[in-house]
């Protein structure tokens, strides 16, 4: 498979007034072409820093990116003057942010939101860039495109704002769409609707997708692989089958049980504490205190990536061979 | 001890005038009761009027018209002191940890003040006892007394809320969306605490929220509104086992669930539209706009809520001739 996007030892920090946080701590993944990639993890894991770090939305100061690459079709984008990664932002990279609201221009019609991209980047006519418009409002199932065209954000819903913005992402045709918690502002029977507008995109332009969301509903929906984020690292990668039900990780685990299914009934199993400080990130495994297969070493050192198939990859002590041997001892007395 | 009623509610309105002619209708006439020592969820997208209804319980709102009645007593009709009492009885806890404690008050003085204010102790070391105590209860210490909001995470400040709503040692809990600004596994920690609370105390809890995966995980008894009305009530076992109304089906097979192979297999509802402005709300049933079983008469009646089956109550026109026929008719749709 073609790899779109590769992400080596991602390193972020951003300069407070308490210290330095290391929001993201050395993240390593890559996106093929045509799949979506989900991440999920708690708030302050640094899975929207990380996304924001691809689009170069890091603001210099506080925030650097202080080590690491962001390989896309062959450039690193971390090395790139901002005139060369305006010509990337909303081309060949395109986002879609949490708030529809607050994501549009109240001043604008959606007329001009949608084609300001398209005049900026493409050398089209007025007209050309007004019929792409009405297309990508088509594409996007927004009844009466023409007249909607002239009209400003405040007269959309919610979840039509979301199409929209949808739509401006989409309008330059990008290879990649990155999509931070699209729907978590939205009421469930809208979110339906935009998940899957979402797969009917993919389908249509074969855009590959990064999904951030905190819903395993959502991921389980439309994921092709998923990423889990804890404390500025990625501790688990795999296909979505992978770590649904073969994850390896206690954190992993520990998740899919605390969130409540619609379909069995069950006691919720809550992971205790909290995650840790990342002003001070400990130097062995973050999820060490909340951990209950924690060992010495588990405190010390941070685990090697251990490979569990060619897809599937964790970040644990318990895939150790001597952690292995153990559990095999105490599960034999 | 479970039939006794604690609240009745019985065709609640909350209109709101917002001038130049204009009502919005946030709450148009909901039944329902709550009995002592259970979970009653209410449940409903942005704008449905569930947040609206917890308010007019506890007076923050006036009713526009209807009944509610705590332990018998209207309370929109309680004198200043009644009211005053009634409020140590019936607490709330708030939907974002972050603005609903003062972020000038140390932790002990956001859990005493409702204590001073009803004087319940005669001296502050009686008083400071009683606020570790709760501490303990919550699942905090007693060394965080003395810190201000802005140092704990929000899993912790919603713990203080429900410590200040302890407080006054209430019968009655009206949360508010207490989970939904947390994180997944914070959320299943607070859930886990709320009916550990309940057991030991005996409380009753009116629980609103959006989440109707979690709702279902603690609620006795469910009830799903729409616009302002309630559409269905029942059992919260039955209601995902066999919901009635169209609505209800499509809000259940909305929500998407934590595993794979459901999700590949399961047949979804998407519902067409949007929900409708409750300024200027549909004629007869307000959900026929974006029902895909919309007759004729849900243009022109309102359905009535009515006990389909034991403790199952429906207002939808789509079971008006099972109720003549009293003949049991399969759900229209079986969601799994």
């Amino acid at each position: 498979m073609e790899k779109i996007l590769e992400v080596k030892d991602l390193h972020v920090n951003f300069k407070t007034y308490g210290g330095t946080v290391q929001a993201v701590r050395g993240v390593d993944f890559h996106l093929n072409k045509g799949e979506t990639l989900a991440i999920v993890g708690e708030s302050g894991c640094g899975k929207s820093v990380t996304v924001n770090a691809i689009m170069g939305l890091i603001p210099n100061p506080p925030g650097k990116i202080t080590r690491g690459k962001i390989i896309f079709k062959g450039r690193d984008l971390t090395r790139l003057k901002e005139k060369k990664m305006r010509a990337i932002r909303g081309v060949d990279i395109s986002m879609i942010f949490q708030d529809p609201m607050t994501a549009l221009n109240p001043t604008l019609t959606i007329g001009t939101q949608l084609m300001e991209g398209l005049k900026q980047h493409r050398n089209v006519s007025d007209g050309e860039a007004k019929k792409r418009a009405l297309e990508m409002l088509e594409l996007v199932g927004i009844p009466n495109p023409e007249e909607r065209l002239k009209q400003y954000p405040h007269q959309f819903s919610g979840g039509m704002s979301q199409r929209i913005v949808i739509a401006i992402a989409l309008i330059c045709e990008p290879e990649l769409l990155i999509a931070d918690e699209p729907t978590t502002a939205l009421d469930v029977t809208i979110q339906a609707q935009i998940l899957e507008l979402f797969e009917r995109i993919q389908e249509a332009t074969g855009v590959s997708i990064i999904l951030i969301t905190h819903d395993l509903g959502v991921v389980a929906k439309i994921a092709d692989r998923v990423a889990v984020m804890y404390a500025g690292k990625i501790i688990e990668i795999g296909s979505k089958r992978e770590i649904f039900y073969n994850s390896q990780h206690p954190y992993t685990k520990g998740l899919l049980q605390s969130v409540p299914r619609l379909d069995v009934k069950e006691n919720l199993q809550p992971i205790e504490g909290t995650p840790p400080d990342l002003f001070s990130p400990p130097t062995g495994c973050p999820f060490t205190p909340r951990c209950p297969f924690a060992m010495e070493v588990c405190n010390k050192v941070y685990p090697a990536s251990f490979k569990y198939s060619n897809t599937h990859s964790v970040d644990c002590w318990l895939q150790d061979e001597r952690a292995q041997k153990l559990l095999a001892k105490a599960v034999k007395n | 001890m479970k039939n006794e009623k604690i609240l009745e509610i019985k065709n609640l309105k909350k209109h709101f005038d917002l001038g130049k002619n204009q009502l919005l209708k946030a709450v148009d006439g909901v039944s329902f009761h709550v009995n002592r020592g259970e979970t009653f969820g209410l449940v409903g997208e942005s704008g449905c009027g569930k947040s609206t209804i917890g308010r007019t319980i506890i007076r923050l709102y006036s009713k526009t018209a209807g009944e509610v009645l705590f332990k018998g007593e209207e309370v929109h009709e309680l004198s200043e002191k009644e009211l005053f009492n009634f409020r140590k009885k019936v607490q709330m806890i708030f939907q974002d940890p972050y603005s609903s404690l003062n972020p000038r008050s140390t932790v002990r003085e956001i859990i005493s003040e409702p204590m001073e204010v009803h004087e319940l102790y005669s001296n502050k070391k009686e008083q400071n006892e009683r606020v570790y105590e709760l501490l303990e209860e919550v699942g905090l210490n007693r060394d965080h007394a003395n810190r201000y909001p802005h140092e704990f995470s929000g899993g912790q400040r919603q713990r203080i809320g429900i410590a200040r709503a302890l407080a006054l040692e209430p019968d009655f809990i009206i949360a508010d969306e207490p989970i939904s600004a947390l994180d997944v596994s914070v959320q299943a920690q607070v859930v886990n605490l709320l009916t550990r609370l309940q057991e030991e105390k005996g409380l009753t809890y009116l629980f609103i929220a959006h989440d109707l995966s979690m709702v279902k995980q603690i609620s006795d008894r469910i009830g799903v509104m729409y616009l302002g009305n309630l559409v269905e009530l029942t059992d919260s076992d039955r209601l995902y086992e066999n919901p009635l109304h169209p609505y209800t089906q499509a809000l259940l097979s909305a929500i998407p669930i934590p595993d794979p192979d459901v999700e590949e297999s399961r047949e979804r509802i998407i519902l067409k539209g949007e929900l409708p402005s409750p300024i200027n709300p549909p004629s007869g049933c307000v959900f026929r706009t974006r029902c895909p079983f919309a007759m004729d008469i849900c243009k022109q009646e309102k359905p009535k809520w009515r006990e389909i089956e034991d403790n199952h109550f429906v207002a939808c026109h789509l079971y008006n001739e099972q109720l003549e026929k009293d003949d049991a008719r399969e759900p229209v749709i079986n969601i799994r």
